[in-house]
């Protein structure tokens, strides 16, 4: 990037493409959502305490759904919790992203075949962007999950338009001519 | 004025004493906890009985619990009370059929009662008359069915998402 060859040091340019800025600020700034359902929820905690230290890639825990740009999903998702997260991830603005952690809301985990009440997979309610596998995951899973998210975002493009997008703007396209 | 800790052997005998009706009998279980069999339509007379008597003074509910017996088609529930002056404890059991679940509250007895009655109502379906407020206190309050009972079926979705792997 040209940050450290000083190259333009006289000047106090910096010459980067616009996305690798823009991912560069976005996957360095991961304030997450606190959403701890179950036990996943301690292992969570640990990873933002001091011994783990979340704070050191700009990952910071937030109250608030509309402060948030990923959502840790850590626990037992119940069906009588499924809406609220809905409700909770629509909350989030763009561009946004879940981490599922852990074998419960990856899959139902334990409750898959008897757990009447528990969701199998966060997945049935919400995209997810990363599954954290384990029961529960320790930090290091936690963190190599952001890790993870983060080389997401680095291949992601805000300034180009996402092929999902370029599909519809086609189709759209089709049907005015 | 402090009287003696009871076994609760003494207790029934106490019980059958003092009440007229609904003391059903003591039963010496062959493991564990003996417990003394009361009508569920006396529950809170007794209930209220066990905790004001000065030489039984029960001011701690700990735990009511609800149980199925399907081979008699009945309903239970289980309440295992505690005496923090005294030191003694002693457990009840009232059964009723399936089919008209009924058993008065204790909870205007011991406060306890309130979330645990909930609770054997969610789960197993028992009726407590006199409860201020019998609502399902962990499954949502559209749920269907009472998940404890042994012949319990899953409903395959909840608000249009399976419940099903």
């Amino acid at each position: 990037m040209g940050l450290l060859d000083k190259k333009y040091h006289d000047s106090n340019i910096i010459i980067v493409s616009l996305d690798s800025a823009l991912n560069w600020a976005r996957k360095s700034s991961l304030w997450y959502e606190q959403f701890g359902l179950a036990c996943c929820a301690i292992e969570m905690m640990a990873t933002a305490a001091s011994h783990y230290d979340f704070d050191r890639f700009g990952i910071i825990p937030r109250s608030s759904p509309r402060q948030a740009d990923v959502m840790i999903v850590a626990g037992t998702v119940t069906m009588k919790m499924a809406s609220r997260i809905e409700r909770l991830y629509e909350q989030m603005s763009e561009p946004r992203y879940v981490i599922s952690m852990g074998s419960c809301s990856n899959s139902g985990g334990p409750y898959w075949e008897h757990g009447y009440h528990v969701l199998k997979g966060v997945d049935k309610v919400i995209p997810v962007d990363v599954y954290v596998p384990g029961c529960p995951p320790r930090p290091e899973a936690l963190l190599e999950g952001f890790l993870t998210l983060q080389k997401k975002i680095e291949g992601e493009s805000l300034v180009e338009k996402k092929p999902s997008e370029k599909i519809t703007e086609d189709a759209d396209r089709h049907e005015t001519t | 004025m402090p009287t003696a800790m009871k076994q609760p052997e003494e207790i029934a005998a106490y019980l059958n004493d003092h009440i007229d009706e609904g003391v059903l009998g003591f039963v010496p279980a062959e493991v564990g906890q003996p417990w003394i069999s009361v009508a569920p339509d006396t529950v809170k007379k007794i209930a209220k009985f066990l905790r004001d008597d000065q030489e039984l003074r029960f001011n701690t509910l700990m735990c009511l619990s609800g149980v199925h017996y399907p081979a008699e088609q009945e309903l239970g529930v289980t309440y295992h009370l505690h005496s923090t002056t005294l030191g003694h404890t002693v457990a009840l059991k009232a059964r009723v059929p399936i089919d008209n679940p009924r058993v008065q509250s204790v909870e205007s007895i011991w406060k306890t009662a309130d979330w645990h009655e909930r609770e054997a109502w969610d789960m197993l379906g028992i009726v407590f008359d006199g409860h201020p407020n019998m609502a399902r206190i962990l499954c949502p309050d559209d749920w269907i069915g009472h998940p404890l009972r042994k012949d319990y079926v899953q409903q395959e979705t909840y608000m249009g998402v399976t419940t099903r792997f």
